[in-house]
């Protein structure tokens, strides 16, 4: 028989479920929280989530199991009271300029403030500010903000195994620090954002580059190119009530060319161009024989950055191949540069890319060639969001446009890239001399797709077999690193996406949950499947580069040497 | 990120090996690491954190919850003076301000230039029949009056005029 507890008088059943607060979420009963994510560790400290017994005591429905026959009830005069207290003793020690705030509308405490009706705060606000610290390219931190609920710690610590940030001091004076307080971008952080994804207030937000892409684009001697990542159509749309997973990219072109952009792009071009690369260079590799390491992705910048900090010994076997967004962005300059020219314009080249990473990539040292970077600026999808209403753009009715010409051609094998395993499914395609829609199927079901952190194949190559995994996830990463350093694992080729689930999860997309990133991922497929072109070298387009602009350049072009640093 | 003396990472490594390099006793780690350095350096507390397989964040975390470790370097004289209750109401405080004003320290700086002396307080020294009393290093003085702590300190003063001279 089935167990069951009564959740505001309802009969909810319950099996394997870790706390009552499950249960009563079960129960189609919106319980407040600060500090719970079903993905972390519980922490059970903002005590939001208190619910009480039959006998009038609380507890943490977070951290509290569920027993047969338990009674609890979620709202009562006695938890309103409490939920009251601990927001108003928030907020006495928070900063209340909710209108200037980057994290307006979108805040748990404002939102939560809200739900409980608080007017009025009975305690002296502390007048302490704390300095802001603006160092990382990729992410803010306003200490004046923080609730101390150690989302993001639990996140840097248990998730992603990097360790940024930290606890720090005791008591009152307890804090979220780096080590030694130092400016984040002397840390070993690596922009992978995931602490501003789950911080529930302000203390934590990535960096906007709005402003200055806005002076670009009204500036007439400047030409404005664009790029869009794939995970970012699967996304925005969910920030204008069109669901999560459904593919906008038509109306994002729309949305951009209204903006004021003069060339709008699609990043699956660079996304084909990195597999023609990727391939070709494991496929070498294999053909030197059995290496000690396998061949791991260099397309994420947070992981790139992981594996210098923490695994300085990997960045030799680490694919010399940029991005798609740098390999596009090198090839956009150098198209421009001879426009410009003739034209007398000066060309700014912006991507919009689901990742906070991006922006620390952008404006490192291999990707700046006479002083300029090849991407000026990097915006996520969320800040695309906030421009698209601040142009008072309604996107939901927006008619879908095409890229523009002369990059308006590209695969689905560069689409996927947005989805954990799509970077490897892309790869094989192009590598197996199979060229049938029965070999495209297998890679399929290969086990490359899928949201689990670490997924492994066996997919058979010429004479042999090729070891492939897929990690997504730095804290999975590392697990791995440490199975293949143990000799307890070897693998031919590792694709690694430092945001759990890929992309299509990364922090600079709108907050979402497994569901909706799952659902963003089928997107992606769904738009590979409805795709012309499923491999990166049937692309014309691709093709024409490498007799054109590419001629004689590819290395320069679209490789990187890593290691010195 | 710091280069580390040799002399520092023989002394850091024989602590760290002392304790397994287990991760569970960094609290141990560095109270010997504290002991021969009277406080945590931070390129000493880098080192300990690579060592143990430990972020830098967590173990600068643990470093600065407890009130007994200190990240600042401490004179040759750690003066503690006890302000709990007993001592407090034998009149610990102005033995403390005979202290500070006597070496020119405050609240905020706790520690001579010269890095001879630092005054500091501690909750309870334990000595409760000795209020109101003060430590110098582990040497407990019981009794204590302002006229006393100028004593000391003039006392420790010669000592160390005497000692550099030999």
């Amino acid at each position: 028989m089935s167990k069951y507890m009564f959740i505001d008088g309802i009969r909810v059943e319950f099996d394997q479920e870790p706390n009552i607060l499950t249960l009563v979420r079960k129960a189609g009963i919106e319980l407040p929280t600060f500090c719970y994510y079903s993905d972390l560790s519980i922490y059970g400290a903002c005590r939001m989530c208190m619910v009480e017994d039959e006998r009038g005591g609380m507890v943490a429905a977070c951290s509290t199991p569920p027993k047969q026959g338990m009674s609890i009830r979620t709202h009562t005069p006695k938890l309103y009271k409490h939920r009251r207290m601990i927001l108003e003793l928030l907020l006495s020690a928070h900063c209340r300029d909710c209108t200037l705030c980057e994290k307006s509308g979108k805040c748990s405490l404002q939102k939560l403030a809200r739900r409980f009706g608080l007017r009025d705060i009975r305690f002296r606000p502390l007048e302490e500010q704390k300095p802001l610290d603006n160092s990382s390219r990729a992410i803010v931190r306003d200490p004046s903000k923080c609730i101390l609920c150690g989302d993001c710690v639990r996140m840097c610590n248990e998730t992603q195994h990097v360790g940024a940030i930290d606890f720090a001091h005791r008591g009152a004076r307890m804090t979220v620090s780096t080590a030694f307080e130092r400016p984040l971008a002397e840390t070993n952080c690596v922009d992978c954002g995931q602490c501003a994804a789950v911080c529930p207030t302000g203390a934590i937000t990535v960096k906007s580059s709005a402003d200055g892409v806005w002076s670009a684009i009204h500036d007439s001697g400047v030409r404005t190119v664009v790029q869009i990542a794939p995970a970012v159509r699967v996304a925005l749309g969910e920030e204008f009530r069109l669901g999560a997973g459904v593919d906008v990219m038509g109306r994002i072109i729309a949305a951009l060319h209204r903006m004021g952009f003069d060339q709008v792009f699609d990043t699956a071009v660079g996304a084909d161009l990195t597999i023609m690369e990727e391939a070709g260079e494991l496929k070498k590799r294999l053909e030197e024989g059995e290496k000690e390491y396998p061949l791991f992705t260099s397309c994420c910048p947070a992981w790139v950055r992981y594996a210098e900090t923490a695994h300085p010994e990997l960045v030799p076997h680490l694919s010399t191949c940029k991005s798609p967004m740098e390999m596009f962005g090198a090839v956009l300059r150098e198209h421009y540069r001879l426009e410009d020219e003739r034209d007398g314009k000066k060309t700014v080249s912006v991507a919009i890319m689901p990742c906070t990473a991006k922006k620390a990539e952008a404006a490192r040292e291999e990707y700046i060639r006479d002083g300029r970077p090849d991407v000026d600026y990097v915006l996520t999808t969320t800040e695309l969001v906030q421009m698209i209403e601040e142009a008072g753009i309604e996107f939901d009715e927006l008619d879908i446009e095409a890229p523009d010409m002369p990059f308006f051609l590209s695969s689905g094998a560069g689409v996927i890239f947005g989805a954990t395993g799509g970077v490897t499914e892309a790869a094989l395609r192009r590598l197996s001399e199979d060229k049938s829609p029965r070999a495209l199927r297998e890679f399929e079901y290969a086990g490359v797709r899928g949201m689990q952190g670490v997924k492994t194949c066996e997919v058979p190559y010429g004479e042999r077999t090729l070891r492939i995994a897929v990690v997504s996830g730095l804290g999975n990463a590392d697990q791995l690193i440490e199975r293949i350093e143990a000799g307890e694992e070897h693998f031919d080729f590792v694709e690694v996406m430092a945001c759990p689930g890929g992309c299509v999860a990364g922090a600079g997309q709108p907050f979402g949950h497994r569901g909706q990133v799952d659902l963003r991922s089928q997107g992606l497929y769904k738009a590979d499947k409805a795709s012309v072109m499923k491999r990166s070298e049937e692309n014309p387009l691709i093709r024409s580069l490498y007799d054109d602009i590419l001629k004689n350049r590819v290395h320069q072009m679209l490789h990187v040497h890593r290691g010195q640093n | 990120m710091e280069i580390i003396k040799p002399e520092d990472k023989q002394i850091l490594d024989r602590i760290l090996q002392s304790h397994g390099y287990r991760k569970d006793q960094v609290i141990g780690v560095l109270q010997q690491v504290q002991q021969e350095y009277h406080y945590l350096p931070e390129e000493a507390l880098t080192y300990v954190a690579r060592g143990l397989k430990l972020s830098e964040a967590r173990v600068y975390g643990v470093a600065t919850f407890y009130e007994n470790f200190s990240l600042e370097p401490k004179g040759k004289y750690v003066i503690k003076v006890c302000d709990g209750t007993a001592c407090h109401v034998r009149h610990s405080v102005p033995v403390l301000e005979a202290f500070r004003e006597e070496l020119g320290l405050s609240a905020e700086r706790r520690t001579t230039p010269d890095m001879l002396f630092t005054v500091e307080t501690v909750s309870c020294l334990g000595a409760c029949g000795l209020a109101p009393a003060c430590t110098v290093n582990d040497q407990v003085h019981p009794a204590m009056t302002p006229d006393k702590a100028r004593a000391l300190i003039a006392q420790l003063r010669e000592e160390e005029q005497n000692g550099t001279d030999q």
